[in-house]
């Protein structure tokens, strides 16, 4: 018998699936208001009267449903920040990218998103910033483009 | 009360970047084969399999069946549970339960990934909410930054001091031949000669401010397997069993910017609960070695605080100090820990069978110098999930 080659084979494959994520009636109000009013709201628990954003449809620590909706500012502090530097597919934006926690006023948690028009050195925990909303808005969290420091 | 469960026999494969020579039911099999061979029992023997990986790395949904020609589990009862970076402690916790229940005398739980057969932050990012944060988040890397970052701003904590754990880290792996980094250019230089080259170096690449290159766990091929086994048979099948003398876990994942970011409240939380039910008042004068599920290096110094084995802002003096080097009062991850070695699904049971072998005194080169009567293992997932285990040599009472 020859003598067997060796090789590490492989097959090479794809797994592309096609999604539909619902929402729900709580996160549509939320990027509905977003989308057409470029406005930010946040829900208020009855019981430990936190405010989420994004909005929640229960209060996850009191274990009811919120209720109540309130308009909040378009402002917040940064709470903390990295800047990437590793371009990725699953990254909207080229290196490098900022993305920071920014409390926004009037919310109890904060949102994770992206930080824009910085200059890099400049970036600071507890710096203000406020939203930049995309121009074509379509009803996701990306119709905050990012958050800018206000001068 | 259920029955009292131990550790009998731990088994893993060498840890690599990329297993091209076997397929990932070939890899499981490894595992399994090391952990009976280390029992010194047969497939034979083994009452029910908990398996467990993090699906979308392989792209394969039904692992329990898939690898029964590996795992061994063929006309066994099997169970998959996948808790994505904790998978192995929570496999652990399932086998744990399944033996304390009564049910079953020997079980076998194993942790498996194959993490070169598919993109890993693409596989990742599936771990988080498709609506508020897939689209607006950086991956793994990114996350861990912004948590590294907040740590540094709330105590005045520097790069060195996170390089630090990284070099305990990569000079502990030396110690293991099964470890995936080896970083020999390290063996014998001193730990702050090894920081000031990676604060300084521009080969260590910064990936997210502040994290570089060295302060990330790679990714890894490997799999790992533990046996469970009841008070009724368990020290005739180890000479010195590992006895899981306390188990929790806990999630509080709602959006990451809900999570409080100032500590880890959940590994808190489930330390708390394990050193409550296990008596444990002083944990770092208690404890004897921790394996310790750091998936980056600053993770090293807020997460010792969390657990509670020193106040916030002062887990870089314990670490500079050197309690956790493998000579101090505390050693930590003598494996050489994630930092080193990160096959996902078996990432947090290698803490499990690893601190289980410290008191089985089966270590070899890692196995530290001196009594291992308690050793901590703990398992963390991307979603802010912490599991902890205890195990000691005592026979619980």
């Amino acid at each position: 018998m020859s003598k067997m080659e060796s090789e590490n084979i492989y097959y090479e494959g794809r797994i592309k699936v096609p999604y539909k994520w619902y929402v729900g009636e709580t996160g549509s109000r939320f990027f509905i208001a977003l989308r057409d009013k470029k406005e930010i709201w946040g829900i208020r628990c009855p019981r430990c009267r936190k405010v989420y954003v994004p909005p929640v449809k229960n209060c996850w620590e009191c274990f009811i449903p919120t209720k109540e909706w309130v308009r909040l500012k378009d402002t917040g502090t940064l709470e903390s920040f990295t800047v990437v530097h590793y371009p990725n597919e699953v990254i909207p934006k080229k290196p490098p990218v900022v993305y920071g926690l920014i409390k926004i006023d009037g919310a109890d948690g904060s949102l994770l998103h992206f930080v824009g028009d910085i200059d890099i050195s400049e970036l600071k925990t507890g710096m203000r910033v406020r939203a930049v909303f995309a121009d074509e808005r379509a009803g996701n969290i990306l119709d905050i483009k990012h958050f800018a420091p206000i001068p | 009360m259920g029955k009292r469960t131990a550790i009998v026999g731990f088994g893993q494969t060498y840890q690599r970047s990329s297993r091209k020579d076997v397929n990932g039911v070939e890899l499981i099999n490894e595992a399994v084969i090391a952990a009976l061979a280390d029992a010194e029992l047969t497939i034979k023997d083994i009452d029910a399999v908990v398996i467990g990986n993090m699906d979308h790395f392989e792209g394969i949904n039904y692992v329990d069946m898939w690898s029964v020609e590996g795992s061994g589990g063929v006309m066994k009862p099997i169970m998959k549970v996948t808790t994505g970076g904790t998978t192995g402690t929570t496999v652990a916790m399932c086998a744990y339960y399944h033996v304390a229940s009564g049910m079953f005398d020997k079980v076998l739980a194993i942790g498996w990934e194959k993490n070169s057969e598919s993109d890993t932050t693409g596989a990742i990012i599936t771990a988080f909410d498709p609506i508020w944060e897939r689209p607006n988040i950086g991956g793994a890397i990114a996350g861990l930054a912004v948590e590294a970052s907040k740590y540094m701003d709330n105590y005045g904590i520097t790069e060195r001091d996170g390089a630090r754990v990284a070099v305990r880290e990569r000079l502990h792996a030396l110690n293991n031949p099964y470890a995936h980094l080896h970083q020999e250019w390290m063996k014998g230089m001193e730990a702050d000669k090894i920081v000031d080259l990676l604060v300084t170096s521009e080969q260590n690449q910064m990936l997210a401010y502040p994290l570089r290159m060295s302060d990330m766990c790679p990714r890894t091929d490997g799999a790992a397997a533990v046996i469970f086994a009841s008070e009724d048979i368990a020290e005739k099948i180890a000479p010195i069993p590992a006895w899981v003398i306390s188990t929790a876990n806990r999630h509080n994942y709602v959006y990451l910017g809900d999570i409080n970011w100032d500590a880890n409240d959940t590994l808190e939380a489930a330390s708390r609960k394990v050193f409550e039910k296990a008596g444990v008042k002083e944990p770092l004068k208690e404890i004897d070695i921790c394996e310790i599920y750091l998936p980056y290096s600053y993770a090293g110094l807020k997460w010792m605080e969390s657990i509670g084995f020193c106040g916030p802002g002062q887990g870089p003096r314990l670490v500079w100090d050197g309690v956790t080097d493998m000579d101090g009062e505390l050693p930590v991850n003598p494996s050489g820990g994630v930092m080193s070695s990160n096959p996902i699904g078996a990432t947090a049971l290698l803490r499990v069978g690893e601190a289980a072998w410290q008191i089985m005194g089966k270590a070899g080169p890692r196995q530290v110098k001196k009594d291992v009567n308690l050793a901590l293992a703990t398992g963390f997932g991307g979603c802010n999930w912490a599991d902890v285990m205890l195990l000691g040599k005592k026979r619980p009472s």
